[in-house]
């Protein structure tokens, strides 16, 4: 089952191509998909062509009666074609849409195509990602777009194997899988040719069956498996074009719903082991902190506890079971240090950020023209404003949970993160051991947002530490308040932007952003203007800062778009009309813009207490323009009632799954925007739970969301983050047009109250 | 200490402190991991179970309350043919769930408004549906409900 991934799997410590598993009369030469998936000279392209990944590869997915082709997909004798994703799916339906894309280019049979976790295995790198990343990786996109995830593991000449960046479709999709798919398809036409002793041009395949009209013979993929596993696939099959496309683009329903809706899938803190103990953590409060000192006696008191753990900057408690744990861990008073962070807050680290930007010693800069000309030019009026956007918390539903068993010199880790070969890498180092004496099982993950990422996973290296201190299997779970004080946050940022305007046009436009992470590459400036500069500041708080869905896109989108209709109120101007007027004649983003002011009946009269706003913004090569209609509940907090998304993503794999996708992301963005923020307090985190980091319900959601794609054919774009960020602008625009009100502090909380 | 209670049906009788939450029991205890640890304050709805049919967050209610009533999981929604819930069919159909952490709870809360009310009107699932969803599955979660009771989505979803 796609998302059921075997917690048992057995990977092989090392294979070589001499012990790999041969079987009888089927010489095993398998050929990946060939050079076009090389990247060039890179330190990526070696897993490709090292035969000894793809001996190991096979070994782990092939088996009795099942072909291997690459480290992609086998085909069964019983024509099931078996899928295997280098992507983790953890809600956003990449499986199946990686699925869909093979599947149709092989021409499969969809009911008998099966989508499975590939094995956390160097074989199962992901050459695709790389070659999908490298156009960017010449420009600094990729430091924002993964931080160091993948910076890391390029340093460490380790591949990859991630999902993030809305990666998966993009590039592990339109790369690996359409083409593995096709150059199957050809392979298996080819051997059908030669069995049949007819010329390929006479063959046709269609639900896993090569048919030749003529003499009315056929064979089943699976009867031409093991001879088409033989031929060299070719490294530049003929793809089909959009006409010819029956799954992708269809509203194909996904494969790992129906365990979903009644108890049966296994999420990592789902996972158990015969013997097994439930461990729970409390890290120092203060980021930085260390462990000064715990009195064990008082958990050990309890019933059900078993141990108490101690790592350099936390306690953990280990028991029969979660309950007595946390028990446990709630009896203690175990003493910290602050690691020198105790004046840390939210208002100081405001004032850090205006001090840097104030100082004027950009980190880095970005821009056309000359702004300052601009501004100083005669007759231009020249508008400023000062926003602020909040830490926030990832607030995955499913909080960390990690199973971690050492035996006999092997650590074995099972649970849901977003890359298992930098878990592997990482589990290692803070064990002290080798990369191959990790085993890691990936699990369906329950929601990511970008906080499952190894590089900013510390619970990695406390299963990792955890585990080699007691002889049964332990699974470490986080509890919420855990999760709330110990993420990963989108950063703390704030921003000055000025503009010059001049007969309505706008003539310079400045952003200076302080925060962690240079964004610049990573959201694209989509307007025309003569002269814009963009300056990063760079600032470092104690806490580590992560990439939450749309990464940078969520701030800087919230910034200009706000920014913008600030501009357009000084400029006397329709927020719409003055957005178009400085948008390229006959781009995408002006589609979205008037395609989403048409579907929202922008302009038309709105009832009494109702105010509209609009929005583009532009990430992960998707356009997504929105508008909200908004009101005031009783308290002064915001009401969304409608909301309408315009998407350019170029193709929608599946527009069922991408809707929902866009819808999420939305209301992911109203929810940080009216309600949520991390704040700190003598260096530690105030909030604690959902009581105080409240989340967006249902009755606050829109009710429907209007989700339209347009099918422009572009490069496809990610789905899984670019409809949050114009959702926060789009949100404080209405707000202002209906109050008179700019909110430029974010959450809005009641600050629109009269 | 031992408290009985069915689940599901089945008898059932935990040795388990007296203050352990029901969650922890249906999940380190019993086995029965289909219902979720959200928050453990009541706050999240995850662990959303029905007992004696009435809604409840099993993550704030100790077991000792639950002596003699009859608690009703995720995995005990199917019917005795197997048959999947007309809720949980609803849930397939407009395709709910995307990490599907929180849809157990949700599924729980949608079965015991439907149960309560009938058809409920957009006001009622506004009132009785406060599960939390990361993913923001909300207007896929009212079609849904409003599917599975035979009334047409009055706000629809394009
Ligand atoms: S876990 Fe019980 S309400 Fe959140
Ligand atoms: S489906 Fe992920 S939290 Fe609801």
């Amino acid at each position: 089952m796609a998302d059921n991934p075997n917690p048992d799997l057995d990977i092989p410590e090392t294979v070589t191509p001499a012990e790999k598993p041969k079987k009888k009369g089927v010489k095993r030469r398998i050929f990946l998909a060939g050079s076009a998936l090389l990247v060039g000279g890179g330190i990526f392209g070696v897993w490709w062509t090292d035969s000894s990944a793809k001996a190991k590869a096979n070994a782990l997915i092939g088996g009795a009666g099942k072909q291997a082709f690459g480290s992609v997909m086998t085909i069964a004798e019983d024509d099931t074609v078996t899928v295997f994703s280098p992507h983790i799916d953890f809600g956003q339906g990449s499986h199946t849409a990686l699925g869909q894309m093979l599947a149709d280019e092989l021409d499969a049979d969809w009911g008998k195509v099966v989508i499975e976790q590939a094995p956390a295995d160097l074989a199962f790198a992901n050459a695709a990602l790389a070659k999908g990343f490298l156009p960017t990786m010449a420009g600094e996109t990729l430091a924002g777009l993964i931080p160091d995830a993948v910076i890391g593991m390029m340093a460490r000449s380790m591949p990859l194997m991630i999902t993030g960046g809305s990666s998966a479709i993009r590039f592990t999709g339109e790369i690996a899988m359409r083409r593995t798919g096709a150059a199957v398809r050809a392979a298996l036409i080819a051997e059908a040719a030669d069995r049949l002793g007819v010329p390929e041009s006479e063959l046709t395949t269609a639900d896993s069956v090569v048919t030749h009209a003529k003499s009315g013979k056929s064979l089943r993929y699976g009867e031409l498996a093991a001879g088409a596993a033989e031929r060299s696939l070719s490294s530049d099959p003929v793809l089909k074009t959009r006409e010819q496309w029956k799954l992708i683009g269809k509203p194909v329903p996904r494969r790992d719903i129906p365990a979903k809706v009644d108890g049966s899938a296994v999420y990592g803190i789902d996972f158990t082991l015969p013997d097994m103990r439930v461990a729970t953590i409390a890290a120092a409060p203060v980021r930085g902190g260390t462990l000064e000192s715990v009195d064990e006696a008082p958990a050990l008191a309890v019933k059900g506890v078993e141990k108490v753990v101690k790592l350099p900057d936390a306690v953990i408690v280990v028991a029969k079971g979660y309950w007595p744990a946390t028990k446990g861990l709630a009896a203690l008073s175990p003493k910290f240090t602050d690691g020198g962070h105790g004046a840390m807050s939210t208002p100081a680290i405001y004032a850090a950020q205006d001090k840097l930007r104030k100082g004027g010693k950009p980190d880095n800069e970005a821009g056309d023209g000359d702004v300052d000309a601009a501004f100083a030019s005669a007759g231009a009026k020249t508008v400023e404003a000062e926003y602020r956007v909040p830490f926030l918390h990832h607030a995955m539903m499913e909080p960390f949970a990690l199973t971690g068993h050492f035996k006999d010199g092997t650590l074995t880790i099972w649970g849901g993160l977003q890359d298992p070969l930098s878990t592997r890498a990482r589990a290692a180092k803070a064990a002290g051991l080798e990369m191959d004496q990790v085993v890691f099982n990936p699990m369906i993950m329950g929601g990511g947002f970008g906080r499952r990422f190894p590089d900013i996973v510390e619970i990695i290296d406390q299963i990792a530490l955890l585990a080699k201190q007691v002889p049964y299997p332990v699974k470490l779970v986080w509890s919420r308040e855990e999760e709330v004080r110990h993420g990963s946050y989108r950063p703390q940022s704030s921003a000055g932007l000025k503009a010059s305007l001049q007969s309505g046009q706008i003539t310079g436009f400045r952003m200076d952003y302080a925060q962690s992470g240079n964004a610049e590459g990573e959201v694209p400036f989509i307007y025309k203007i003569p002269a814009t500069s963009r300056r990063h500041f760079a600032y470092q708080s104690n806490q580590i800062d992560g990439p939450w869905r749309s990464v940078n896109a969520t701030q800087i989108g919230f910034y200009t778009e706000s920014f913008m209709d600030e501009l357009a109120l000084a400029a006397g101007e329709d927020p719409y009309k003055f957005r178009r007027r400085h948008l390229p004649e006959g781009s995408r983003h002006l589609k979205a813009l008037d395609e989403v002011a048409k579907r929202s009946g922008w302009g038309t009269p709105l009832p009494e207490g109702v105010g509209r706003g609009i929005a583009i913004v532009e990430s992960f090569d998707t356009i997504v323009a929105e508008v909200v209609e908004v009101a005031l509940k009783d308290d002064g907090s915001p009401k969304v009632l409608k909301a309408f998304a315009v998407v350019d993503c170029g193709t929608t794999i599946n527009p069922l799954n991408a809707e929902a996708q866009i819808m999420g992301g939305l209301i992911m963005g109203l929810s940080s925007a009216i309600g949520e923020q991390v704040t700190l307090d003598k260096g530690a985190v105030v909030e604690s739970n959902f009581g105080d980091y409240p989340i967006l319900k249902l009755a606050d959601a829109p009710p429907a969301v209007d989700v339209i794609f347009i099918a422009s054919g572009a490069k496809t774009g990610g789905i899984g983050e670019p409809g949050l960020p114009p959702a926060s602008p789009a949100l404080a625009n209405a707000l202002a047009s209906l109050t008179g009100k700019r909110i430029r502090t974010l959450p809005i909380l009641t600050q629109a109250k009269a | 200490m031992a408290t009985s209670f069915t689940v599901n049906g089945k008898q059932v009788s935990v040795e388990a402190e007296a203050d352990t939450p029901l969650l922890w029991v249906l999940r380190d205890d019993l086995g029965m991991t289909g219902t979720k640890f959200g928050c453990g304050i009541a706050a999240c709805g995850a662990c959303s179970v029905h007992v004696d049919g009435a809604i409840t967050r099993s993550c704030s209610v100790p077991v000792s309350e639950i002596a003699g009533k009859a608690v009703t999981t995720i995995e005990g929604l199917k019917g005795a043919d197997g048959m999947l819930h007309k809720v949980q069919q609803a849930w397939i159909d407009a395709q709910v769930p995307q990490c599907g952490y929180c849809q157990s709870g949700q599924i729980m809360a949608a079965v015991a408004l439907i149960e309560q009310v009938g058809t409920p009107s957009d006001a009622q699932i506004d009132e009785a549906m406060t599960n939390i969803c990361r993913c923001g599955t909300y207007p896929r979660i009212r079609k849904a409900i409003l599917a599975a009771t035979g009334a047409a989505a009055q706000t629809g979803e394009a």
